[in-house]
């Protein structure tokens, strides 16, 4: 065969220039299986690059802050469940110590122990979720069925100590709403040797896995300076290799007596995102089991805050004036005083913070709401441009947001 | 965190002397110079939080209030600011989180913020005519035309106030109920069957 013409690069880049056409709009969302929720993208796309990502929230807001301003402290705690409603039991907490700041409120460590327990309970059950539909949206399916299992084991134990499996409501401002329950701690303690069995399989499943590895590394690394820049916090700002953890940084509930450690990542990217969380895991198996064995005795709710916490139920039905304080206490809420105080608690997605402005009384003047997922959402329009359409899967994946708390 | 040097460097700042973190009061005019000095010589690197709020004890209607965090010092700081007619510089030049802080509050209380790249409502629709966490904005909602027209047109539905009767939603402290418990269909009872 005779060669007539010998093409160069030039001439390829020449032509695909004369190729270009116009670039593609597409929505991604509001209900898409990798949106995780009601978010949608508003995606400008140059053949199956990306060039700009617009993200537009907001098919989830319910005014909670507006809600707030209109309820006594203790009535908005169900509310709290309904932002990160993968880890309620977290945000009854963070909400709680908000309050109690702003009261000048010291909880028994009993209480602080059970919220901590709680807490990480939380932190286990969210991130199981996070990753296992993470791997889903990567294409592993099989790893959802590992840690839906043990998931539903949690919502075993939480519906013993709460009521509820799904919205707990546990914490009211001084205390949670009841003691744990005869037996559960035995039954936690055996629910973190099946756990971590169920996270060395996953770790098996998807660490060194192939298909993961070329979805997830190197894809939309998030520098230091970006992470920082945008207020990321939990486990996306450490992934990027900021070692800052509020639960060793800022203690809060007796966390410092604890011995953990705080993963960090190096690279930023999707791929370290997922050993962060991974690793974290881990390290709340181990908080867990700590406390365990240190659940100290006594009261679990704080017994001198007789304008915050209702009273015993005996004595209500049996006392004038525990009924009486009962009866106020339910209609007036707890008597807060005036002030301001801002609180972020280290949540599985990340800080969530509550800034509560009192006017004194039983309503919040102004409840505000600082969302993680919220901010992890807010880098979408830095970091998605010049990834591949189908990379929006793993990079969602990887921020691990959950909407309930980003539109509130 | 040295507060004496954020006020010797902004004679307008004024310490509110805040109980759980350093807060001060920061003029509009110095606001981003003085996050910009927190950021660089101070090492406050995270804005947590920016959020509205509508005052009814201060000389605006509205202000701002900003916590930033230091990654490295393990403190927060609180900057507020007053809303001089509705308008605050942005500070999300110096910290591109504060793009989406700054659309929410202009969303829920109108605050304009001079400056911002992107002055897009961000929560509630484009065309959503008010501001819902204003204090004047009833909690139930006001009547308004559903934002996509041709729905509109189809369905004939408009966005409707929730309804609130029946549900204790709203308590506000020390102001009882005097009406006597009731049920919340009150159309049946034990003479008159449901239908």
């Amino acid at each position: 065969m005779k060669i007539t013409k010998e093409i160069s690069l030039g001439d390829v880049a020449a032509r695909s220039e004369e190729l270009r056409g116009e670039n593609m709009t597409l929505n991604m969302g509001p209900s898409h299986p990798a949106t995780h929720g009601v978010l949608r993208l508003s995606l400008e796309l140059d053949g199956d690059k990306v060039v700009k990502c617009d993200p537009v929230i907001g098919y989830l807001h319910r005014g909670d802050e507006k809600i707030a301003e209109n309820m006594t402290y203790n009535q908005f705690v169900p509310y709290t469940d309904r932002l990160d409603y993968l880890a309620p039991l977290a945000n009854n907490v963070a909400y709680a110590i908000a309050v109690e700041k702003l009261a000048g409120l010291k909880l028994p460590p009993r209480c602080e122990a059970i919220r901590v327990l709680t807490c990480e309970m939380a932190r286990i059950s969210s991130h199981l979720l996070g990753i296992g539909v993470y791997a889903m949206d990567t294409g592993a399916w099989t790893v959802f069925m590992y840690t839906f299992n043990e998931r539903e084991r949690l919502y075993t134990l939480f519906e013993e100590l709460t009521g509820a499996r799904f919205t707990t409501s546990y914490t009211r401002v001084g205390g949670v709403t009841r003691d744990l329950p005869e037996g559960w701690l035995a039954k936690v303690a055996a629910f973190c040797d099946g756990v971590e069995r169920t996270i060395d399989e996953v770790d098996k499943l998807l660490t060194r896995n192939g298909i993961f590895l070329e979805r997830t590394e190197g894809i939309a690394p998030i520098s230091k300076e970006m992470a920082l820049a945008y207020g990321l916090t939990g486990p996306n700002l450490r992934a990027s290799g900021v070692p800052f953890d509020l639960r060793k940084d800022k203690p809060y509930s007796g966390y410092e007596q604890y011995d953990f450690d705080v993963p960090v990542g190096v690279k930023g990217d999707c791929f370290d995102r997922y050993l962060v969380r991974m690793e974290e895991l881990r390290q709340s198996v181990r908080i867990i089991r700590q406390v365990v064995k240190t659940m100290p005795g006594g009261a679990w709710y704080a017994e001198d805050a007789k304008k915050i916490f209702l009273p015993p139920k005996a004595k209500v039905l049996t006392k004038m004036e525990e009924l009486i304080q009962n009866f106020m206490l339910v209609t007036e809420g707890p008597q807060i005083p005036a002030g301001e105080v801002y609180f972020e608690a280290e949540n599985p997605k990340g800080a969530l913070g509550f800034y509560v402005v009192s006017h004194g009384g039983g309503v919040p003047y102004r409840l505000r709401i600082r969302g993680p997922s919220f901010v992890s959402l807010s880098i979408l329009p830095a970091v998605v441009p010049g990834n591949f359409l189908t990379d929006i899967a793993s990079i969602l994946g990887s921020l691990d947001f959950v909407m309930g708390e980003c539109d509130r | 965190m040295d507060a004496a040097a954020l006020a010797s460097r902004f004679p307008a700042t004024q310490d509110l002397a805040g109980k759980d973190m350093p807060t001060f009061r920061v003029a509009g005019s110095d606001l981003l110079a003085a996050v910009a000095y927190l950021r660089d010589a101070q090492g406050f690197d995270l804005l947590a939080d920016l959020c509205g709020v509508e005052w009814k004890d201060r000389p605006t209607r509205f202000g701002v209030v900003l916590h930033l965090l230091s990654t490295t010092h393990k403190e927060y700081v609180r900057l507020h600011v007053d809303a001089v007619d509705d308008r605050v510089p942005s500070v999300s030049s110096l910290h591109p989180g504060a793009n989406w802080h700054e659309r929410e509050a202009y969303d829920m209380f109108g605050i304009v913020f001079e400056g911002h790249p992107d002055p897009r409502r961000i929560l509630m629709w484009e065309s959503y005519p008010y501001h819902p966490l204003r204090k004047d904005f009833p909690l139930a909602g006001i009547e308004v035309e559903l934002p996509a027209a041709d729905v509109a047109e189809v369905t004939g539905k408009k966005v409707v106030p929730a309804p609130m009767m029946g549900g204790p939603f709203v308590s506000h402290g020390g102001k009882l109920s005097e009406g006597e418990p009731t049920a919340l269909d009150q159309s049946w009872n034990e003479q008159h069957p449901k239908a």
